[in-house]
């Protein structure tokens, strides 16, 4: 079903997605969507697949559990803020705070992601959100992260533009941070680790890429043709000593 | 007026302003119904407590003269403006600030517009006609109760005022304007009153700021520009900003990217990688780091500033306020939210996500005839 979305109020859009939702309708697409927030926030349902045509706004799929939104444009800030389940797949580039919170489901981003993407991502037993960067990152990537997965790709990067910013992974405390090609080390938080990743993590990449490929029409030889870095957390209590240090040396960290 | 309008403010209301800005750089001049259309796309930015725009070139007739915008209590207030302004200035024209009655405003204040040539014997050893024109505002805001100069430059004005954008562009009918450089606010006030002086713009001279997110170091730079003159009096933080930038332009001649070091001066740290691979400049903001330490803006903020001859667009050192810019032709714009962008340029030639504490600069260009 298609929706127009040109000048409507994101309360209006949203009340109208939900209606025909709630009425058996799995598949929407939205046409002109312009800043449009909230799209998708909340929705339950692993069936519901949403196009979108144009920038949606900020907070997009925030909360969603369970549903596939492919926006063919640019996103704005906030995709995918705290969701649970489901796949985001956003061809252009995302801007800030993509990812924040995730835990659970997919979030492939095509081109470059703005700053403090992924921070606090987590995980739990069945649940591991996985985040894919075409492009390049901004300051502060897998900020405090506790669990999931994040891979950096670095796609046509222009000259001078860096591959991640920095404090990459700073304060990390679980999860791994997966960078195609080297990290400056000066940009890589204090609280990480930086190793080759081994066979089954290889094979993790290759099964995620593939998707990442397929999604967007890549070339996967191209982008399984340089190695990867592994980025882990030292410790998974990185500021133990810093609110509580007698706990910290008795436990011996 | 503040004592009629804080009841509005809320201190648990969170922080969400929305900004944008766009220049061309031929000169040419839209009406205002672009400004208006992109920034109440923002709407839900704000919460109706704050709007404005600042618009350069709006008054080609009169561009040899100062254009002092005030905003008044009411009439009552007008004779002791006038006894000020006739102190410092020659009175070429005035006039009432044409606005519309908008049923979702109420109680506007009133709004005059002076066009004015400072009096030479006003002026002080060494003093300028900017100069004169500053130590004037500095002297009505302060000394005038009830009274505020909202703008004071030439072919420029701002408007502004407690309301949704779009009401704020209905009340003072900004779709009759026409500009080169436009710059648009709507305001979600956090730590300081929702009131008619708080609202975005602010400006001095012809510089003008609209700004998203919170100078925390509000205390430190608004103590070092008293020194030099500047007396805040808009009970917000974002008004040190302009007279800051005052202060480094124009009175300390900086180049343009000099003085936006010294706003969003880069980390110690960066500055020491920076030595290994360009000396020169290292020392450059070494030096502006610890000369214009006072002026150093902490806190998250995006902010963008414009002059009759540029806008620029800068950010803190960490980008913790969303940036946006866009270009079409000769027309850069820039905006909290892409969205906005797209809303009035369906097809830019090119959209980027600006990099944190690098300012993106718009330039007139040579030669172009600002006033068309």
């Amino acid at each position: 079903m298609e929706i127009d979305a040109a000048s409507v109020h994101y309360r209006d859009l949203n009340e109208e997605i939900n209606r025909v939702i709630k009425e058996g309708e799995r598949h929407l697409i939205l046409k002109n969507v312009n800043g449009q927030r909230y799209i998708g926030a909340g929705l339950q349902g692993e069936d519901i697949r949403i196009d979108i045509y144009g920038v949606p706004g900020n907070d997009m799929a925030v909360f969603m559990d369970g549903p596939t939104i492919e926006v063919f444009d640019n996103a704005q800030d906030s995709v995918g803020n705290t969701m649970n389940a489901g796949r985001i797949y956003v061809h252009g580039h995302a801007g800030d705070v993509c990812g924040y919170g995730m835990r659970g489901g997919k979030l492939f981003v095509r081109g470059d992601a703005g700053y403090r993407v992924g921070i606090h991502m987590k995980a739990y037993m069945e649940k591991v959100p996985v985040l894919i960067i075409g492009g390049t990152a901004g300051h502060f990537l897998g900020e405090y992260m506790s669990g999931g997965t994040i891979i950096l790709l670095g796609l046509e990067r222009r000259p001078g533009q860096p591959l991640a910013g920095d404090y990459l992974g700073t304060g990390m405390h679980g999860g791994a941070i997966f960078v195609r090609g080297e990290v400056d080390s000066r940009r890589v938080g204090k609280e990480v680790g930086v190793e080759k990743p081994d066979d089954a993590e290889y094979q993790m990449l290759k099964k995620e890429l593939a998707e990442f490929a397929k999604v967007f029409h890549l070339n996967y030889d191209e982008i399984m043709s340089t190695p990867f870095v592994k980025l882990y957390p030292k410790t998974h209590r990185p500021y133990g000593p810093l609110y509580n240090s007698r706990w910290f040396w008795q436990r011996g960290g | 007026m503040i004592k009629n309008n804080n009841r509005y403010s809320d201190p648990r209301d969170t922080s969400g302003c929305g900004l944008v800005g766009f220049i061309n750089r031929d000169g040419k001049r839209v009406d205002g119904s672009h400004i208006i259309k992109s920034l109440c796309l923002m709407k839900d930015r704000g919460n109706g407590l704050g709007a404005g725009f600042a618009a350069y070139g709006i008054y080609p007739d009169m561009a040899d003269y100062y254009a002092i915008h005030m905003m008044m209590d009411d009439v009552n207030v007008k004779p002791n403006v006038e006894q000020a302004i006739v102190r410092f200035f020659t009175i070429h024209r005035e006039e009432e600030i044409p606005t519309r009655s908008t049923p979702c405003i109420k109680n506007p204040p009133l709004f005059w517009r002076y066009f004015v040539e400072p009096k030479k014997e006003v002026m002080l050893t060494g003093e300028g006609d900017d100069d004169v024109v500053v130590r004037a505002v500095m002297e009505i805001n302060n000394n005038i109760s009830g009274a505020y100069v909202i703008s004071s430059g030439k072919n420029m004005g701002a408007f502004k005022g407690v309301g949704e954008p779009a009401d704020i562009a209905d009340f003072f009918g900004i779709e009759d304007y026409r500009a080169y450089i436009w710059m648009g606010h709507t305001r979600f006030p956090t730590n300081t009153p929702g009131w008619w002086g708080g609202a975005h713009p602010f400006t001095i001279l012809d510089w003008a700021i609209v700004h998203n997110g919170e100078i925390t170091s509000y205390g430190t730079n608004r103590a070092f520009l008293e020194m030099f003159g500047y007396k805040c009096t808009l009970l917000t933080d974002t008004e040190v900003v302009a007279y800051a930038l005052d202060f480094l332009l124009r009175q300390h001649k900086l180049p343009l990217r000099a003085a936006f070091y010294a706003l969003a001066s880069p980390f110690w740290k960066d500055i020491d990688i920076d030595s290994r691979e360009n000396r020169e400049l290292s020392e450059a903001l070494k030096a502006i780091r610890i000369q214009y330490a006072p002026l150093l803006l902490n806190g998250p903020f995006a902010i963008l500033f414009g002059w009759k001859s540029g806008l620029v667009g800068f950010n803190d050192r960490i980008k913790l306020r969303p940036l946006f810019a866009g270009e079409k032709d000769e027309t850069l714009y820039m905006a909290s939210e892409e969205a906005t962008i797209r809303e009035i340029c369906a097809k830019p030639d090119r959209l980027w996500m600006p990099r944190a504490g690098e300012p993106v600069i718009g330039m007139i260009k040579e030669g172009a005839e600002s006033w068309r």
